[in-house]
C-alpha cells in the first residue's frame, strides 16, 4: 500500500532521515521504533506532505506523493495523528471531529456515531473545549479526529507520550480495534515493548537508518533490542 | 431545535423594535438638537463596529495578525465617492484634473428608477469598494500572508502607509484628485423618502441596515465550516494542516473576506463623512480598531459591536464634558473648573478607563463569548432562584 524508497530528508544541512526503506501493506499494523532523533517523526512528516523530502520516494497505491501537498495527501486516504495530540484546545469535541472531516462533503452523522462508539467518553463531553479534557481523553480526540477523514492509512506519532499505563493500553487496544475495521496503520512509538506487541511488522531506525526489521513478536525476543529499548 | 428557533424569533424581534425606534428618532430629532449627536454616534458606531467586526474575522478567528485596516478603509472609501459623484458636479470638485472616472452609480440609476434607483446605485457602488479592497487584499496577500505573526503585522501596515501614498500621488489625480478631499458624493443626507405630505430621513437607519446586515454575514461565515477552519488555524497551524486544510489558501480567504467588509466599511464612513481625504487614513486609525477588538473581547463579535458602540459613544459624546468644563445634570447646568477641565483632559480620563478595562477584564469584557452566552447564564441564574420560592409553597 505504502512504499517508502531511499527516503532522505534534511532540516538546513543536517540529514535527520538517511536513506530509508520500508513498506507498510494492506490491512497491517506497521511500527518504526527507536530512540530521540533517530528520524521516525521526521519520516511520519515527509509522508504527511508537512516537510519536504531532500530524496527518494514515497507512493502510496503507486501515486507518488513526494510533490503532493499535505491537503492532497490527505484526500488520498493518509492522516496524521500528530505528535503529542494538538487539539484545537478552544474548539469543542464535535468542532475538532467535524475539522477532520474538513475535506468531505457527505454526511457526517454515521462517522461520528462510530467515533463515539470507539470513545464514549467523547459523546459526554461534546460540547466542552478540547483544551479542558485530560491527556489521554484529547488523545481519543486526535485519534477520533483523524478517522474522521475516513482514512485508509492512519499514522500515528507517539500515541502514548505523556499518558498513564492504564490509558496507554486502553489507546492500543483501540488502535487494534480500528485496524479490524479496515484501516491501515503506522505508528511510531518509543515505548517500543507496547508497539512491538500490537504490530505485525516492525523496524528499527537508529540515527536515520534502517537496523532491523521482523514481525513485531519476533524483535520483542531479541536480545538486542530487549538492551536497547525495553531495559 | 425548537429553543433554537424561538431565541431567534426573538433576535429578530428585537432588532426589528430596533430599528423602527432609530427610524422613529430620526424623525423626531432635528439636526441642531443636542441628542443630534445619539444619531451621528450611532452612525459612526455602526461603522466602527462593521470594521471591526471584519478585523476581528481576521485577527480574532483566524489568528492572522493584521495592522492594515486603515489602507482597507481609505479603498473603499475612495472608491465609493470616485463612483458616486454626479458627472455635472465633478467639474466642481476636481478642481485641477480631467476626472476620468466618467459615471457615478446613484446618479445614473436614480436618474432611470427614481430613489429606490439612488438607493440601488448607492448599495452598487458600495459592493463595488469591498470588491476593489478584496482584489487589492489579495495582491498584497500574495507575499505578505506566507509571513507569521509580528512580521505579517509589520508588512500589513507599511502596505497600508503604501496605498495612502499611491492615492496622494498626484499623477493619479484624474482617478483620486492627488491630495485634494473628494466631496459632493451621496452622503448621509441624501437618504430621504417621500411618504404622501411628509419627508422621511433615513441616512442613520440606511448606514446601520447596510452595517448589521455585513455583520450578520459574516456571523453566518463564522458558524459555517469556513468559520471552523478559520479557528482550526488560530488553534494550530500544524495541525490544521494534517487535517487536510490548506493553510494559505484559507488565509487568504479569510484576509480577502476581512478586507471586503473594511472597505465596505470605508465607503459607509465616506457616506457618513461626506468628505474623504487619504491623509485622514493614518495608523492611528487601525489603532482605533485593534483598541476596540482588545476592549470588546477577541474572538467575539458581539464584543466587537458593544466595544465600538462604547468606544464611540465615550469618545465622541460622553466625555466630552470633560473638554468643555460644562455639563448639564437633571437641569441644572455646572461650570467645573477650567483649570483640569480643559481641551485634551477627556483623552486622559479615556486612555485611564481603558486601561481599568484591560486590568480587570484580561479578554476584553466578553472574552470570547457572545451575548447570547451572558443572556442565557443571567437567566439560569433568575432560575436558579425559583425553585427556592417553589419549595416554601410545597
Amino acid at each position: 500500500m505504502l512504499k517508502i524508497n531511499d527516503l532522505m530528508v534534511s532540516y538546513g544541512g543536517i540529514k535527520a532521515v538517511k536513506g530509508i526503506t520500508f513498506e507498510v501493506p494492506e490491512g497491517e499494523i506497521v511500527t518504526l521504533i527507536g530512540a530521540n532523533g533517530a528520524g521516525k517523526s521526521t519520516t511520519l512528516r515527509t509522508i504527511a506532505g508537512i516537510v519536504k523530502s531532500a530524496g527518494g520516494s514515497i507512493t502510496f497505491n503507486n501515486d507518488e506523493l513526494t510533490t503532493l501537498t499535505p491537503d492532497r495527501i490527505v484526500a488520498k486516504g493518509i492522516t496524521l495523528v500528530p505528535e503529542g495530540r494538538r487539539v484545537f484546545p478552544d474548539l469543542t469535541v464535535l468542532e475538532n471531529l467535524k475539522v477532520g472531516a474538513y475535506l468531505r462533503k457527505d454526511n457526517l452523522d454515521k462517522d461520528i456515531r462510530w467515533v463515539y462508539e470507539l470513545f464514549p467518553r467523547l459523546k459526554e463531553r461534546s460540547w466542552q473545549p478540547a483544551g479542558t479534557l485530560s491527556g489521554g481523553e484529547q488523545q481519543m480526540v486526535a485519534v477520533g479526529r483523524a478517522l474522521m477523514s475516513r482514512p485508509k492509512l492512519m499514522m500515528m506519532d507517539e500515541p502514548s507520550l505523556g499518558l498513564a499505563p492504564k490509558i496507554v493500553k486502553d489507546i492500543f487496544d483501540i488502535i487494534k480495534e480500528i485496524n479490524r475495521k479496515g484501516v491501515t496503520i503506522l505508528l511510531i512509538e518509543q515505548n517500543a515493548n507496547m508497539a512491538l506487541q500490537t504490530a505485525n511488522t516492525a523496524y528499527v531506525l537508529e540515527t536515520g537508518r534502517i537496523t532491523m526489521k521482523g514481525p513485531g513478536l519476533e524483535l520483542l525476543n531479541d536480545e538486542g533490542i530487549r538492551k536497547a529499548y525495553l531495559g | 431545535m425548537n429553543k433554537n428557533n424561538s431565541s431567534k424569533i426573538t433576535a429578530a424581534v428585537l432588532l426589528i423594535l430596533l430599528f423602527g425606534l432609530v427610524i422613529f428618532l430620526e424623525q423626531v430629532i432635528r439636526p441642531t438638537d443636542e441628542w443630534a449627536m445619539l444619531l451621528s454616534c450611532l452612525r459612526m458606531g455602526s461603522v466602527y463596529a462593521l470594521v471591526a467586526v471584519s478585523m476581528n474575522l481576521l485577527n480574532g478567528f483566524t489568528g492572522l495578525f493584521s495592522l492594515g485596516q486603515a489602507g482597507f478603509m481609505l479603498i473603499g472609501a475612495y472608491t465609493y465617492a470616485i463612483f458616486s459623484i454626479p458627472l455635472d458636479l465633478k467639474d466642481s470638485v476636481y478642481t485641477f484634473y480631467d476626472y476620468s472616472v466618467k459615471i457615478s452609480f446613484p446618479e445614473v440609476l436614480g436618474n432611470v428608477f427614481g430613489g429606490f434607483g439612488m438607493i440601488t446605485g448607492v448599495l452598487v457602488s458600495i459592493i463595488l469598494a469591498g470588491i476593489i479592497t478584496a482584489m487589492a487584499a489579495f495582491l498584497i496577500g500574495l507575499p505578505v500572508l506566507r509571513l507569521r505573526s509580528d512580521y505579517l503585522a509589520i508588512a500589513t501596515l507599511g502596505f497600508a502607509e503604501i496605498i495612502r501614498a499611491v492615492f496622494l500621488w498626484g499623477r493619479l489625480g484624474p482617478v483620486t484628485n492627488g491630495s485634494n478631499p473628494l466631496r459632493r458624493f451621496t452622503r448621509t443626507s441624501d437618504f430621504t423618502m417621500d411618504v404622501g405630505n411628509t419627508t422621511l430621513t433615513l441616512g442613520t437607519t440606511t448606514i446601520m441596515i447596510i452595517a448589521a446586515a455585513c455583520i450578520f454575514v459574516i456571523i453566518l461565515l463564522v458558524n459555517s465550516s469556513y468559520g471552523r477552519v478559520f479557528k482550526a488555524i488560530r488553534e494550530d497551524e500544524i495541525a490544521a494542516e494534517a487535517m487536510g486544510i490548506n493553510l494559505y489558501k484559507h488565509k487568504q480567504l479569510s484576509f480577502c473576506i476581512s478586507s471586503f467588509f473594511t472597505g465596505v466599511g470605508g465607503a459607509l464612513l465616506a457616506i457618513f463623512m461626506g468628505t474623504v481625504m487619504a491623509s485622514n487614513f493614518m495608523a492611528a486609525m487601525t489603532y482605533e480598531f485593534l483598541l476596540i477588538i482588545v476592549l470588546g473581547g477577541i474572538g467575539s463579535i458581539s464584543g466587537s459591536v458593544v466595544g465600538a458602540m462604547l468606544f464611540v459613544f465615550a469618545s465622541q459624546w460622553w466625555l466630552r464634558w470633560l473638554d468643555s468644563g460644562i455639563i448639564t445634570l437633571f437641569g441644572t447646568r455646572y461650570i467645573l473648573p477650567n483649570t483640569i477641565f480643559r481641551s485634551g483632559f477627556r483623552l486622559v480620563v479615556f486612555s485611564v478607563i481603558i486601561m481599568c478595562v484591560v486590568l480587570f477584564f484580561r479578554r476584553g469584557l466578553m472574552g470570547d463569548k457572545e451575548l447570547p452566552y451572558y443572556w442565557n447564564k443571567l437567566k439560569s441564574r433568575i432560575m436558579a432562584r425559583k425553585p427556592k420560592a417553589g419549595e416554601s409553597n410545597g
